[in-house]
């Protein structure tokens, strides 16, 4: 029994992106079906968060495109920029009904954050009343392509029941969200990069994919990345003694160096005393697990940890290719982290405040662009398609078991350590890349799962492969640039000041962009 | 990790199975929500944010279970403070959504910061004096 659904537009994915993908699509008049691998509403990094969103008035946008474009090290486009900074400040205000915005303390609505639960309850309601049609526990398995290249929808699995799905449609958008390299970063268990390699299965290629080592305190033993009351904090080591560690954007190295001599502590009894108070109300989550354990959060000395961020508050992803955010196979749009964010954050994290936005800009773009592919080229219902999916769903020799909790743990090794992954060296880096060419062989030669375990399956497939697009990357940028930092090669080197490629599954392959003269800001 | 579901508080609706994300919980025969594949939790709390009865319990551990009973969650009484914080439900009223205060919040850190950068600047000054 399997379960076959035609639309116009199918959008893969139900975060922040993808449902802003669903809705511009539903708005171009198309019909539009959203898989999601979890909940939408609840699934992805977005959910648990709460995005403050690039939200500038017209008067400032200018002079933030400079500040920014200065920060991204050459590796942005300040066009891209500007195209988000006005999308965001349009379209926020059009959640009103949907999401209770807040006033300030002066009355004035607030729009440029949003509460995680309740953006993405909003987010699938508003969808709803645009006609998506959303189908939760439905993750995305692989697409389906036409014999001239063109993708023409995505089969999976839908979970209750283990049923296979098919879907075609005229167009997808892929908004899967970024890959967290199995980290136990909050909210982002089902962010395992399935998009990149579905994508690069497809005829797709990646960018950025060596920024990759953004990191997130958290108490030890939880994934409560809000690390807002961190950056008030105090850091002490197993003796208690105070260290030398200021907060900052560059906190990081740091933290990381302080972890890899011992165990960590931290105090936040700088917190300011009104702070305290209101926090239970900025930020319910954050709090729970101090009340939980007992801890009193503003005097104890706990102990915390680094998460893994991969891609996420990292870079890399899916390139894209025009204005409507489609990738160079034809009718394949990328969105959200799903995509590359170099070209509106440069080398350095767009979380904070571009990461929303670009979600928010990118997926309102690719969902109009498949609409509007969908919509011109007719359903081709009756055209033959082609499977594109390998590792972990067709193996290339004899079916046998793999262990692919070893394979998790092979990608969690080499892409959440800190001293491979943010203290990166030549070697280090290539001897990362032979462990993961392991694990990929392995993979793609003999692992195919059953019903739930074809999920699993795919999701080490996955994860495998962006870590080895993630190293390749990171091994081929011999400098220092953002937050990739490469100890054998400290600073900035010219030749280096462009955005690089990278693609391929049974040998990955890199390659710098030519360098354009940086665009005049005005 | 979700660690246990009060039985004599679950009515059944089935919200929270909807809302996982990792597809953990079911409703079993009984009417009663169940933990069925525990070690996919991946202790996003939402289950228990989307639950109107106040009948799931988190433990913020992801790594295994502790084996929280329910008499250790009812006494807890953190029992439905994550929808409380949240203002959801019959809390709307008394709990207001303050994520707005977040921009400021950053920005007192920031001071912060350079207040202590600052200080820590002169102290060294005077005891090269
Ligand atoms: C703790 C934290 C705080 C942050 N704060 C900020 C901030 O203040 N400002 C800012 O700009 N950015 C912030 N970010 C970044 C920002 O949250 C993200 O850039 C943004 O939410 C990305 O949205 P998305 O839709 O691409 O991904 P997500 O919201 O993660 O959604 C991806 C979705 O894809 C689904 N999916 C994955 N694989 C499949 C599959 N195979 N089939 C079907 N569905 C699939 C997932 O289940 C998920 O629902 C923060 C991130 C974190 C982790
Ligand atoms: S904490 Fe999250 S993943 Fe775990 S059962 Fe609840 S909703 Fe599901
Ligand atoms: S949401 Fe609460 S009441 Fe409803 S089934 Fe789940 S545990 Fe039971």
């Amino acid at each position: 029994m399997s379960e076959t659904l035609s639309t116009d537009v199918l959008v893969i994915g139900g975060g922040l992106a993808g449902t802003w993908a669903a809705i511009a699509a539903a708005r171009e008049g198309a019909e539009v079906v959203l898989a999601d691998k979890g909940h939408c509403g609840t699934s992805g990094v977005t959910a648990t968060a709460g995005p403050g969103h690039w939200w500038v008035p017209p008067e400032g946008r200018e002079g933030a495109v400079v500040d920014r474009l200065k920060r991204s090290l050459g590796l942005g486009d300040p066009d891209w920029m500007r195209r988000i900074l006005d999308l965001t400040w349009t379209s926020l205000p059009t959640l009103r009904g949907y999401y209770d915005f807040s006033t300030d303390d002066e009355g004035r609505p607030f729009y440029r954050g949003l509460r995680g639960p309740e953006y993405m309850r909003a987010m699938r309601n508003l969808a709803l009343a645009q006609g998506v049609r959303i189908l939760d526990h439905h993750p995305a398995l692989e697409l389906l392509r036409h014999g001239d290249g063109s993708i023409s929808g995505a089969a999976g699995l839908a979970l209750r029941g283990e049923l296979p799905w098919t879907i075609r449609a005229g167009a997808v958008v892929l908004a899967t969200g970024g890959c967290a390299f199995a980290s136990r970063l909050l909210g982002s268990a089902t962010n395992t990069g399935d998009g990149l390699l579905m994508g690069v299965e497809a005829g797709a290629d990646l960018s950025g994919m060596e920024f990759t080592n953004y990191y997130t305190p958290a108490m030890a033993g939880t994934n409560m990345a809000r690390s807002m009351a961190y950056s008030f904090a105090r850091w002490f080591d197993a003796d208690d003694r105070e260290l030398d560690i200021p907060n900052g954007p560059d906190v990081t190295p740091h933290l990381a160096r302080a972890l890899m001599a011992g165990p960590l502590f931290c105090r936040l009894d700088r917190v300011p005393e009104d702070i305290r108070r209101v926090m239970p109300q900025v930020q319910p989550n954050f709090v729970l697990p101090f009340d939980r354990k007992g801890i009193d959060a503003y005097r104890d000395r706990f102990e915390v940890t680094l998460h893994a961020e991969g891609t996420v508050r990292g870079i890399g992803g899916l390139r894209v290719v025009d204005q409507a955010c489609q990738t160079q196979v034809p009718g394949l749009f990328a969105a959200g982290d799903a995509a590359s964010r170099e070209l509106v954050t440069g080398a350095i994290s767009g979380g904070g405040a571009v990461n929303s936005s670009w979600a928010l800009s990118s997926g309102q773009w690719a969902g109009a662009g498949a609409a509007r592919v969908a919509l011109g080229q007719g359903a081709r219902a009756d055209a033959l398609v082609v499977a594109t999916g390998r590792a972990g769903l067709r193996p290339s020799l004899a079916e046998r078991p793999v262990d692919l909790r070893a394979a998790v743990q092979t990608v969690r090794d080499e892409l959440n350590d800190y001293e491979r992954n943010i203290f990166r060296r030549g070697p280090a880096l290539a001897a990362s890349g032979e462990r993961l060419d392991e694990v990929w062989t392995e993979l793609a030669t003999h692992a195919r799962g059953k019903g739930r375990m074809s999920l699993r399956t795919r999701e080490a497939a996955a994860l495998v492969a962006a870590g080895r697009w993630s190293k390749a990357a990171a091994l081929a940028r011999v400098e220092s640039r953002g937050m990739h930092r490469r100890e054998d090669a400290t600073g900035l080197d010219s030749r280096f000041a462009a955005r690089q490629r990278a693609r391929g599954l049974n040998a990955v392959w890199t390659a710098f962009e030519p360098t354009v003269a940086q665009a005049e800001v005005a | 990790m979700i660690e246990i579901v009060i039985e004599d508080r679950c009515t059944g609706c089935g919200d929270c199975v909807d809302a996982c994300p990792s597809d953990v919980l079911e409703v079993d025969a009984r009417g009663k929500a169940r933990i069925a594949r525990q070690a996919d939790c991946q202790t996003c709390l939402l289950c228990e944010l989307h639950c109107p009865t106040d009948a799931l319990f988190v433990w913020p551990d992801y790594e295994a279970p502790v084996g929280i009973t329910a008499e250790q969650a009812l006494a807890s009484g953190q029992l439905g403070a994550f929808r409380r914080d949240s203002g959801w439900g019959e809390h709307a009223a008394t709990h207001s959504n303050q994520h707005w205060r977040m921009g400021s919040i950053f920005e007192r850190a920031r001071l912060q910061a350079i207040e202590i950068a600052a200080r820590k600047s002169v102290q060294a000054e005077e005891t090269v004096r």
